[in-house]
């Protein structure tokens, strides 16, 4: 079983971000996914940022891949696109996880292989053969897939594909043309003033009981709570899940990524206790913010 | 530009026809359709006979099979495929890169658009489905500004078609998962959003609550319209805000004004929202619609939003407020 970890989905200033991916370089991932996914706006990294770091990951062993805008509406959202599929294009040990069928379409006429992220709604056998053909050499299905349906997917399959699921971090529920960022400090997304740097973590949005139902980040609506299904690692091995994909929530993550590596390496159950906090219903057919306990085990909440 | 409406019954199908529709879209009575609710929606008898209907009148009859076919139950979405080239419809409405795939393969005769589920927002995302399933036309996700949407037209390989009136959707269509966050069903998954099956009204302290799965979605004072729970139209909290709509006023888009604008990027069709709606509602909407863009025909120049269309069209819209939503770059 292999760890990633994916793109960082918030919009944190230039020297954080280059101060967590060079602790990045020492910990204990196999694969990391770099670029800018939610939001155009946010330039604080431009490309050739983002290539320095591939070439510092690369260099410390990683497998590296550019994930593309989830959302693109405009032609200079396109032109971006472009560049970064002829990037990846230049460099053999580069590659493309496609957000959008744009992405998958550049790179299928380039010839190049692919990976098809979660925002490309594979449901179903079938769907995930057309992207192979298209060249995917590797997938994430989308983050409300359950067991019993990854399961399907697999087994009817010609040939096995490698297979990333979501596992822990706040999922990506949704994308719209309006910043509610901006919207909650009463600005309009043309002039945004990019509030979302406040909110390193997104804001969190809770029912008027209180209850933290969704986390916003800029044009994307994150699950309010933090999805975690680390414990349930062999479950997920057994229907088929090659890699383990951790989202950046903070520098702390990767201390996260090391409890599951060493939980993986001494084969044990637990990695990481459950807290309040945390949902990971998607997996066990049941609504995504309520948590499921892991075959063996009761959910300790602390 | 194509007048295309809703229905989810054979008395709303009636109505479009009758009232100036130029092609109606409806769906079966299962999972395939993302408007999947209970009394709702065409069996192979109806769908044959709403078919009959329209073509005696002219009128175009396509059908939504728009969902995500999920895995353990390909056969229903394959024979639903089956059914519409069966019926002869003139379009399947699909979103799905299986289902397209099966539809193209087996059917080459058979006109596929994208459905808006597809969420194809840019013309290079259109050329992947045009490329390998053969498609005629797509709708785009209400996420577009008017220049964008001009843009798209431009370079776009197929036939465009964008929504009028109706129901807001805030979040780009088939790329949101917040329905199966909260309730475990989502359209991509099951067919519908914030279903009702999970809705509950109480009365509390004076207060009419909404809850989804439990979780409050708002509270209304005496003096207050009460919306239906859409998860995306409930007051919350975030930040130092408290109680306010997040997300989206319950509103409907409403884009009469906007009849020369939008014929002017080029689009082809322009689409209204509300299978789940009465056939007096799609009666009341598309003769409105019919008369607008039979005035702009008449006279593009001179086109001029009417006062009484917009009243008609105010008295049918959620939470009686309208928006030009995304099409309008202060609404983003």
């Amino acid at each position: 079983m292999k760890i990633s970890l994916g793109p960082l989905p918030y919009f944190w200033p230039k020297d954080m971000v280059v101060q967590f991916y060079s602790q990045v370089a020492a910990a204990p991932v196999d694969i990391v996914y770099l670029g800018e996914t939610v939001c155009s706006k946010r330039r604080e990294m431009n490309l050739r940022d983002w290539l320095d770091i591939a070439d510092s990951l690369l260099d410390a062993g990683k497998e590296v891949a550019l994930s593309t805008l989830a959302l693109i509406e405009a032609e200079s959202e396109l032109k971006s696109l472009r560049a970064i599929c002829k990037a990846a294009n230049a460099n053999e040990r580069l590659s493309v996880e496609a957000n959008d069928m744009a992405a998958a379409h550049l790179m299928s006429e380039a010839g190049r292989p692919f990976i098809a992220g979660p925002y490309l709604n594979i449901y179903n056998a079938p769907a995930l053969e057309i992207m192979r053909q298209a060249g995917a050499k590797r997938w994430t299905p989308p983050v409300e897939i359950s067991r019993h349906a990854l399961e399907g997917i697999l087994g009817s399959l010609a040939s096995p594909i490698e297979t990333e699921l979501f596992a822990y971090g706040h999922l990506p529920l949704a994308l719209s043309a309006r910043c509610f960022t901006a919207r909650s400090e009463g600005l309009p997304k043309d002039d945004c003033r990019f509030v979302c740097k406040k909110y390193p973590q997104g804001i969190p949005t809770r029912s008027q009981e209180g209850e933290t139902l969704f986390n916003l980040n800029g044009i994307q609506t994150q699950s309010g709570k933090c999805y975690h299904l680390l414990n349930q690692w062999r479950d997920l091995q057994h229907a088929g899940v090659n890699v383990i994909r951790l989202s950046p929530e903070s520098p702390d993550t990767l201390r996260v990524a090391e409890s599951l590596a060493l939980a993986l390496k001494q084969e044990q159950d637990k990695v990481l206790p459950y807290q309040l906090n945390h949902s990971n219903g998607y997996w066990s057919r049941i609504p995504g913010m309520e948590l499921a306990a892991g075959p063996q085990e009761t959910p300790h909440l602390s | 530009m194509e007048l295309v409406c809703p229905a989810g019954s054979p008395p709303a199908l009636r109505a479009a026809v009758d009232n100036g529709a130029d092609a109606v879209y409806i769906g079966f009575k299962d999972d395939t359709n993302a408007r999947h609710f209970a009394g709702l929606n065409f069996d192979d008898a109806k769908a044959q006979q709403a078919l009959a209907y329209a073509r005696d009148r002219g009128v175009k009859l396509f059908v939504a099979i728009n969902t995500y076919a999920q895995s353990q139950g390909w056969e229903r979405w394959r024979n639903a495929v089956d059914k519409v080239a069966g019926l002869q419809a003139d379009a399947l409405i699909a979103a799905d890169i299986g289902v397209m795939d099966y539809a193209a393969r087996q059917y080459p005769q058979l006109n596929l658009h994208l459905s808006v589920q597809g969420s194809a927002t840019n013309y290079e995302a259109l050329r992947f489905y045009y490329n390998r399933f053969n498609i005629k036309r797509a709708v785009l996700p209400r996420v577009l500004s008017l220049p964008q949407v001009r843009q798209v037209a431009s370079q776009s390989p197929v036939d465009l078609e964008v929504f009028a009136f109706g129901s807001l959707c805030i979040m780009a269509e088939g790329r949101c998962y917040m329905s199966s966050y909260m309730t475990g069903e989502s359209p991509n998954n099951s067919g519908a959003c914030s279903p009702a099956k999970f809705v509950k009204w109480e009365q509390k302290d004076g207060r009419l609550e909404s809850r989804l799965n439990g979780s409050l979605i708002d509270r209304f004072e005496a003096d207050e319209n009460a919306g239906y729970p859409t998860l995306c139209k409930g007051r919350f909290d975030a930040g130092d805000s408290h109680a306010f709509h997040v997300f989206e006023e319950p509103t409907s888009l409403n884009t009469l004004d906007l009849i020369p604008e939008l014929a002017a990027t080029g689009v082809k069709a322009v689409k209204i929202e509300g299978r789940q709606r009465s056939p007096s509602y799609v009666a009341q909407v598309v003769s409105t619609w019919r008369q607008a863009l039979d005035c702009f025909q008449r006279e593009p120049a001179a086109f001029r939003c009417q006062q009484d269309w917009l009243e008609a069209l105010q008295a049918l819209s959620e939470g009686a407020q309208t928006t030009l939503g995304a099409y309008s770059r202060p609404w983003q």
